[in-house]
């Protein structure tokens, strides 16, 4: 098989991995003149297919043979799909002659498990230990770790990696159980606990020889850690992920928690057929990890027991408001900043904006509309200066119709393409609003929530 | 009125504003005008060295901020000339004016409109980062032994080929690569970077072998399941197409992707296979006892 047909099938078997990203790593550079490459910036995305996603990174699998049987995925050992395998060499050469021509900024390497997890995992360290010690390679490399490979293979990978991830997949037990029989939570937990430790290891050793000056060499360990899960694959509810993703931020310090909506792959399973949930709500997923991460808020005020799912038709945060009019509407020249962000379309850049600004004057309408605030969905929640919406002019219950998209565009799953077509590209353009706003305050890996 | 004729470089601007400054000239008495690089006398045609002009020679005891420095440098590189005479204003309303706080009122007129100048220069900067495509030719060194080198045509909006040299020599720090554009092009020969009159397109190669394998990568990552054109232009919007090679299958992706949905749509669910005889997989099985026994 020539090396264009395996890319092919290794880059197909790759795609259903959402992480493209490549910020986030420690600063090095070529610029001593050995090797090429260099990381620590914001990431780059150097291209973008047709799905909206970004190409930053050669995302491939050594290899798409696999004795695992997730149902979910195309790999499995009970699906029919061609299987190719590529040599570290293999890969080594295509990253470099891709990195050479500016087409991306790093490897995203996985694989399919072949004899066992050490086996596996030793072959894709093998890659990143060829482009770092062989080639002085110096872009991104992100790692998928395999949670049974031993502790000590998992460490070197994060030696030679910027970011090692393992997918958590499924939020619950039970889900994984019956849907990737061969995985375990526990052990996945376990070998992100190895990492986490790992990581702020490093950062304290090296933080320790700043201190005193030393001059040998710092210990390098990738800076980061990641996860996916999908949606839709199992009855799991919003309020399950997003606990999950409180789990994987809070106990292992997660930068990023991925959720992929199931989609449709060749070679269906009879134990997961395919049907695929409407894209919105991985959506509203990010936009509620957005809101945990950045907006202090908490997964009980998100979802709650009557509610355990997010509301598909409007944004989380407008969502919460709606939900708790009697805060509202909040005076933004007194109100705290924190409660600022829980102003609907109000963003954490422009509320901060705000409380500098208005320690020069009294913030209006006018200041708000050069910040471009989105004044339709504010103004029914805030006072200002030349603004004040009588108490409760309108009930909840209208607001949200307000806001509401009309129901035809929320048809979302396959049996119609069509109108998902459209109404996805509406979604994108609100979520690309989003991402310029956002990408500004916490970026680097923007690629989801507005509010 | 005094008309000042400068290079469009942020160098240029900085030094006759210092001058403007001690001569206490107010900004609505100057009339900024730039002059096309190509007549900026010959020190920057032709592969000339990096050059840092003496700068510092008439200075007029001004502090200005760092925050003014960065954004004025960055905003130096706008294409349109509009600049000159917004940053000498606020320039003056910092220092004559005493107005410190200027940079920090986003809701100021002046300073919204340089902000959003350097956001334009900004997201250009980027883009070039991202979409610059090299192609390799086969070039002799001086022992006449042939090496490798990478070139690369780009067409900015903005001038910034200098601000963004930095940043191509730490990537590429061990390969000779040149990148052309119209107005000034740049050269990295592991040593040094020079600089050079610009170019037209015909100057850079047109092909590498290396391309189609791209292409399969690009057409193969894609996901025809989750068609999101609008976003996929907004990012990469279709002016930078034409020297994008992955760019030519974007068309016949698009087109093709409803028949593949449908096509997986149609497809029959897969049995499962029988678990295959592998000590692993035993030994998995025995974890998987004890985890749920825990
Ligand atoms: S382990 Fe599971 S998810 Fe990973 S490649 Fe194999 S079947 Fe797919």
């Amino acid at each position: 098989m020539n090396t264009l047909r395996k890319l092919e099938i290794l880059a197909d078997a790759a795609k259903y991995d959402a992480s493209c990203a490549s910020s986030g790593a420690a600063k090095k550079d070529s610029s001593k003149g050995q090797g090429i490459g260099s990381t620590g910036g914001t990431g780059i995305c150097h291209s973008y297919t047709p799905d909206g996603r970004c190409i930053s990174l050669l995302k491939v699998l050594l290899t798409n043979v696999c004795l695992y049987d997730c149902h979910y995925c195309i790999n499995r050992r009970s699906s029919n799909v061609r299987r190719a395998l590529f040599t570290p060499e293999e890969v080594v050469d295509l990253t470099i002659s891709f990195y050479k021509r500016n087409y991306i900024e790093g490897l995203f390497l996985s694989s399919g498990i072949v004899r066992s997890a050490d086996y596996t995992m030793e072959l894709v360290v093998r890659v990143a230990k060829l482009l770092r010690k062989e080639h002085h390679f110096k872009g991104y490399i992100h790692l998928k770790t395999i949670p049974e490979a031993s502790p000590e293979l998992i460490i070197e990978a994060g030696k030679y990696a910027d970011r090692l991830s393992i997918n958590i997949e499924l939020p619950r037990h039970e889900s994984l159980q019956k849907l990737a029989p061969e995985k375990s939570l526990v052990r996945t937990r376990d070998a992100m606990q190895t990492i986490n430790s790992k990581i702020s290891e490093t950062i304290q050793a090296r933080k320790e020889m700043r201190k005193v000056n030393s001059r040998a060499k710092r210990p390098s360990f990738a800076t980061g850690q990641s996860t996916q899960m999908i949606v839709g694959a199992d009855g799991s509810n919003d309020s399950d992920f997003l606990k999950r993703s409180e789990d994987m931020y809070g106990n292992f310090k997660m930068r990023r928690v991925y959720y992929s909506a199931f989609s449709p792959i060749p070679e269906p399973s009879v134990v997961l057929p395919l049907k695929a949930p409407p894209l919105v709500r991985e959506h509203r997923l990010y936009q509620a990890d957005w809101l945990l991460r950045f907006y202090q808020f908490k997964v009980g005020e998100l979802t709650t027991e009557a509610e355990p799912n997010l509301d598909l038709d409007i944004d989380p945060k407008l969502s919460w408001a709606l939900r708790n009019r009697d805060l509202f509407p909040l005076d933004i020249n007194t109100a705290q900043l924190e409660m600022l962000y829980r102003i609907p379309g109000l963003g954490v850049r422009n509320a901060q904006r705000i409380v500098r600004v208005r320690s020069y004057h009294r913030v209006g309408l006018e200041d708000l509309i050069k910040l471009r605030v989105n004044l339709k969905k504010t103004m029914p929640f805030m006072i200002c200066s030349d603004h004040n919406p009588a108490k409760l002019e309108l009930s909840s219950e209208a607001l949200r119709l307000k806001f509401a998209p009309p129901p035809e565009q929320m048809e979302l799953d396959f049996s119609s393409l069509v109108p998902m077509l459209e109404a996805d590209t509406k979604e994108d353009l609100k979520a690309k609003e989003a991402q310029q706003k956002m990408t500004a305050i916490a970026g680097k890996e923007a690629r989801h929530g507005e509010f | 009125m005094k008309t000042v004729v400068i290079e469009p470089t942020y160098e240029a601007w900085r030094d006759a504003a210092r001058e403007l400054l001690g001569e206490m000239v107010e900004p609505r008495n100057v009339i900024w005008q730039a002059r096309l690089p190509r007549d900026a006398g010959e020190e920057l045609l032709d592969f000339s060295e990096e050059v840092t002009r003496p700068s510092a020679n008439r200075c007029h005891g001004f502090k200005v901020s760092r925050e003014f420095m960065q954004l004025a440098k960055t905003v130096g590189s706008h294409r349109s000339g509009r600049q000159w005479s917004l940053m000498y204003e606020v320039l003056w309303a910092m220092t004559y004016g005493n107005d410190k706080t200027l940079l920090r009122r986003a809701t100021d007129t002046r300073v919204r409109t340089l902000e959003k100048m350097r956001g334009m220069v900004s997201r250009d900067i980027h883009k070039m980062r991202a979409f610059v495509r090299f192609r390799e030719v086969m070039a002799e060194d001086q022992n006449g032994e042939a090496r490798e080198h990478y070139v690369a045509w780009f067409e900015p909006d903005h001038r910034i080929v200098r601000l963004n040299a930095p940043f191509f020599r730490k990537r590429f720090g061990g390969m000779n690569f040149s990148i052309l554009t119209p107005d000034e092009c740049m050269h990295w020969n592991g040593v040094k970077i020079r600089y050079s009159e610009g170019v037209s397109k015909d100057y850079a190669p047109e092909e590498d072998e290396l391309e189609d394998l791209w292409r399969g990568y690009y057409r193969s990552i894609f996901n025809p399941a989750r068609l999101k054109i609008k976003m996929m232009q907004s990012e990469m919007p279709k002016k930078y197409w034409k020297n994008l090679p992955e760019a030519e299958i974007i068309e016949e992706l698009i087109r093709d992707s409803s028949d593949q949905v449908n096509r997986m749509m149609k497809e029959e669910n897969r049995e499962l296979k029988q678990r295959p005889n592998n000590k692993y997989l035993d030994h998995l099985d025995d974890l998987n006892r004890n985890d749920i026994e825990e």
